[in-house]
C-alpha cells in the first residue's frame, strides 16, 4: 500500500504545481500570461532532457536538436495553405501542399523526434562520458546547420513565420502534464528501472545482464519524442521562430534548469524550469521596476547578470540541486527505505 | 599561369590553416591544463579571452605594449578569481555540475560584457585598434601571409615548448603531472592542492590572455560573444584529440582548427555554408571509432574518476 501512496504523491507534486502554474497564468494580465505559459513549455522541455539525461547520467547537449525539428515539423505542417508559398518559397512541393491540424501537428512533432533520437542514437548511444556529450553536441551542430541552409525542408535563415498560435494555457498546461507522467511511467517501469541502474553502475549493471546499449537508447528515443512534442508547443506558443531559437542558448538554458532543480528526479527537473523561468520572468519585470514589498527596480540589461549570478550561486551552494535529486516525499526522512525514489548513494 | 595560382592559393590556405590551428592549440592547453587538475571543462574559457580583447579595445588609445600588459593583467587575475569563487568550492562535486556551474558563469560574464559593452557607446561591439598593424600581409615565395599567422605560429610554437620545459624540468611541473595522473595519490605525496590548481590556473590564464591578443588582431571588431564559437571547437578538438592527457588534447585542438579552415576552403562555394555539417560529422565518426580520443593509445581513460 505505502508504496502506491508514495508512486501518487511523487507523481502529484510535479503535477500540482504545473497545474498551479496553468491556473495562476489565467488569472494575471494578458502581458504577464506568456512568462507562465513560457515556464510550462521549459518544463515540457526540460522533463524531455531529463528522461534520457537523469535516467542515464549520460550529458546529452543534443535534446535541443529534437525540440528543434519537432518546433520546425510542426511549425511547416500548420500555416495556412494560402500563406505557405510565401513564407516558404523553396519547400518540397509535398510539404507544401498540405497542412494539419494542432493536434496532429504536436503528435508529428513527436513521431518525428522520436525517430530521428532513434536514428541517432543507434549509434552514438554506444559511446559514453564526455565523448557522448560532445557527439550528442555534434548532432545539435549538425540539426542547426542543415535546418539553417536546407531551404527545402524549412524557412531556412529566415524567421518561420504565421504558424498559428494555439499553445494557450490549457494546452501549455496539459502538454506539461503529459511529459511529466510519460516521464513518470517510464522511470517506473522495468525499462526506467534498469536504465537508472546503469547509471548507478554501469559495470554492476552489465554483469547483471542489462544491455546498457539498448536501454541508454529506448530512453534517447522516448526523450527525443517527448523533446519534438515540446518543440510542438514551442512553436504553437511563439507563432514564430528562427533557427537560433533551438540552438546553443536553449540547450544550456535547459541544462542549467535540470541541474539547478536536481538532475536525478523528474521533480528536480520541474522544479528547475519552474524555478529558473520563474526567477527570469522575476528579473524582465524588474527592469522595468516591481513592487514587492519593497520596490526593485533594476538597471536595463542586468538580468541575464543577476539570471547567471544566481544560478551559478545555487550550484554553488547546492551541487546536487534544490530537489537534491529526489522525487518529491511525504515523509522525507525515510527516503533510504522508500522504493520508488531515486535516493542516491550518500 | 593558373597552375601557378593554384599552387599560391593551396599554400595559402595550408599557412592560414595552420596559423588558425596554433591558435586552437594555444587554447587547447589552456582548457587541458585546468581540466588535467580539477577534471572541469570550463566553458566560460572562452569569456576570459573574450574579457582580454574588451581590455584591448578599451585601452586602443594607450601605446601597444601598455595595452597588451593590461590585457594578461586582466585576465589573469579574473583567471584566478573565477578558480578561488567557482571552482574551488565545486571541487567535490560532480563533472556535471561543475561544466553546468561554468555556463552560468559565461552567462553572467557575457551579459557584464554586453552592459559595459552599451555604457561606452550606444552600439553593440568595440574596435581594438592598436594592435591592427599585425594584420598587415607579407609576400613570402609568392604566398601573401598576414604577419599575425607568423607570430601565431611562432608564438604558439614557443609557448609550448616553455610549457614542455616547465612540466617535465620544475618541481611544479612534476606536481601538476602527478596532479594530473591521480589527484589523491599525489596529495598523499606532499603535492599541494591548492598550489597546483592555482598554477595551472594561471597558466591557463597567461594562454587565454595570448589567445585574446592573437584572435583580436585577426577580428579587430570586439562584442560579447567572441571566442565563443571557437571556445565550442576547441572543445570538441579536446575531447576528439583525447581530454586525458594535454599533449592529445592539444593536438585534437591544432587538428580541429586546421581541419575547419581546410573543410571551409575545399568545400565548393555553394556547399560551403554546409561546413558545419561537415566538421560535426567527422567529429562524430572518429568518437565513434576511438571514443578515448584520437591520439590515445594503450592506457584506459582517466576521465571519469570516482
Amino acid at each position: 500500500m505505502r508504496r502506491y501512496v508514495d508512486a501518487g504523491v511523487q507523481v502529484a507534486a510535479p503535477a500540482v504545481l504545473v497545474v498551479a502554474v496553468g491556473i495562476w497564468s489565467t488569472l494575471v494580465s494578458e502581458s504577464k500570461e506568456i512568462y507562465f505559459l513560457n515556464a510550462l513549455v521549459s518544463v515540457a522541455i526540460v522533463v524531455a532532457i531529463y528522461v534520457f539525461v537523469g535516467n542515464s547520467g549520460v550529458l546529452s547537449f543534443g535534446q535541443i536538436s529534437f525540440v528543434a525539428v519537432g518546433a520546425f515539423a510542426a511549425g511547416v505542417m500548420t500555416i495556412p495553405l494560402e500563406s505557405k508559398t510565401g513564407v516558404l518559397p523553396d519547400i518540397y512541393p509535398l510539404l507544401r501542399d498540405h497542412t494539419i491540424g494542432n493536434v496532429w501537428s504536436l503528435l508529428l512533432a513527436a513521431a518525428v523526434g522520436g525517430v530521428f533520437a532513434f536514428a541517432v542514437g543507434l549509434p552514438l548511444m554506444r559511446l559514453s562520458g564526455l565523448a557522448a556529450g560532445i557527439a550528442t553536441f555534434a548532432v545539435l551542430e549538425i540539426t542547426h546547420n542543415l535546418l539553417r541552409e536546407w531551404t527545402k525542408i524549412g524557412p531556412g535563415a529566415t524567421t518561420l513565420s504565421l504558424v498559428p498560435e494555439t499553445t494557450d494555457a490549457l494546452q501549455a498546461t496539459v502538454g506539461a502534464l503529459i511529459a511529466i507522467l510519460v516521464a513518470f511511467a517510464y522511470q517506473r517501469s522495468r525499462f526506467g528501472r534498469l536504465l537508472r541502474a546503469s547509471r548507478e553502475d554501469a559495470f554492476a549493471a552489465q554483469g547483471v545482464g542489462v544491455s546498457v546499449h539498448r536501454q541508454r537508447l529506448w530512453a534517447f528515443t522516448l526523450s527525443g519524442a517527448l523533446a519534438g512534442f515540446a518543440g510542438g508547443l514551442l512553436v504553437h506558443l511563439l507563432g514564430s521562430i528562427t533557427t537560433e531559437q533551438v540552438y546553443l542558448e536553449l540547450t544550456f538554458l535547459t541544462l542549467m534548469m535540470l541541474v539547478i532543480g536536481g538532475m536525478t528526479s523528474l521533480f528536480g527537473a520541474v522544479v528547475g524550469a519552474l524555478a529558473v523561468s520563474g526567477l527570469d520572468s522575476f528579473l524582465s519585470e524588474a527592469e522595468q521596476g516591481v513592487s514587492v514589498g519593497v520596490s526593485i527596480d533594476l538597471p536595463q540589461g542586468s538580468r541575464l547578470i543577476f539570471l547567471g549570478a544566481i544560478m551559478a550561486l545555487v550550484l554553488i551552494l547546492r551541487p546536487s540541486g534544490l530537489t537534491g535529486g529526489r522525487e518529491f516525499g511525504l515523509w522525507r526522512w525515510r527516503w533510504r527505505w522508500s522504493r520508488g525514489g531515486s535516493a542516491q548513494p550518500a | 599561369v593558373t597552375e601557378a595560382l593554384d599552387r599560391a592559393t593551396d599554400a595559402q590556405i595550408l599557412v592560414d590553416s595552420v596559423g588558425q590551428g596554433a591558435i586552437y592549440a594555444l587554447m587547447a592547453v589552456g582548457i587541458g591544463l585546468v581540466f588535467g587538475v580539477l577534471r572541469l571543462i570550463n566553458f566560460a574559457y572562452g569569456q576570459l579571452i573574450m574579457a582580454g580583447a574588451y581590455t584591448l579595445a578599451f585601452t586602443s588609445d594607450q601605446p601597444v605594449v601598455a595595452s597588451v600588459v593590461a590585457c594578461f593583467v586582466v585576465v589573469v587575475a579574473l583567471s584566478l578569481l573565477m578558480e578561488r569563487a567557482v571552482f574551488r568550492p565545486l571541487r567535490t562535486a560532480s563533472p556535471a555540475v561543475m561544466l553546468v556551474t561554468t555556463f552560468a558563469i559565461a552567462f553572467m560574464l557575457q551579459a557584464i560584457a554586453l552592459l559595459v559593452d552599451l555604457r561606452n557607446d550606444d552600439l553593440i561591439g568595440e574596435a581594438a585598434v592598436s594592435v591592427a598593424p599585425l594584420n598587415q600581409v607579407v609576400t613570402i615565395g609568392g604566398v601573401e601571409v598576414r604577419k599575425l599567422t607568423i607570430v601565431a605560429i611562432l608564438v604558439a610554437a614557443g609557448t609550448l615548448a616553455l610549457l614542455a620545459l616547465l612540466l617535465m624540468r620544475t618541481t611544479i611541473g612534476l606536481h601538476m603531472r602527478a596532479a594530473a595522473t591521480d589527484f589523491g595519490t599525489a596529495r598523499l605525496l606532499g603535492v599541494r592542492a591548492n598550489l597546483v590548481i592555482a598554477a595551472a590556473v594561471f597558466l591557463s590564464g597567461l594562454l587565454a590572455a595570448t589567445v585574446a591578443v592573437l584572435l583580436t588582431v585577426q577580428l579587430p571588431f570586439v562584442q560579447p560573444d567572441f571566442a565563443l564559437r571557437e571556445t565550442i571547437i576547441v572543445l570538441v578538438g579536446v575531447v576528439v584529440g583525447g581530454i586525458d592527457r594535454l599533449w592529445t588534447a592539444t593536438l585534437g585542438g591544432f587538428l580541429i582548427g586546421f581541419a575547419t579552415a581546410e573543410i571551409n576552403a575545399a568545400l565548393p562555394t555553394d556547399k560551403s555554408v554546409f561546413w558545419p555539417s561537415f566538421v560535426f560529422g567527422l567529429v562524430i565518426l572518429v568518437l565513434l571509432l576511438r571514443p578515448a580520443g584520437l591520439f590515445s593509445w594503450g592506457r584506459a581513460p582517466t576521465v571519469e574518476r570516482a
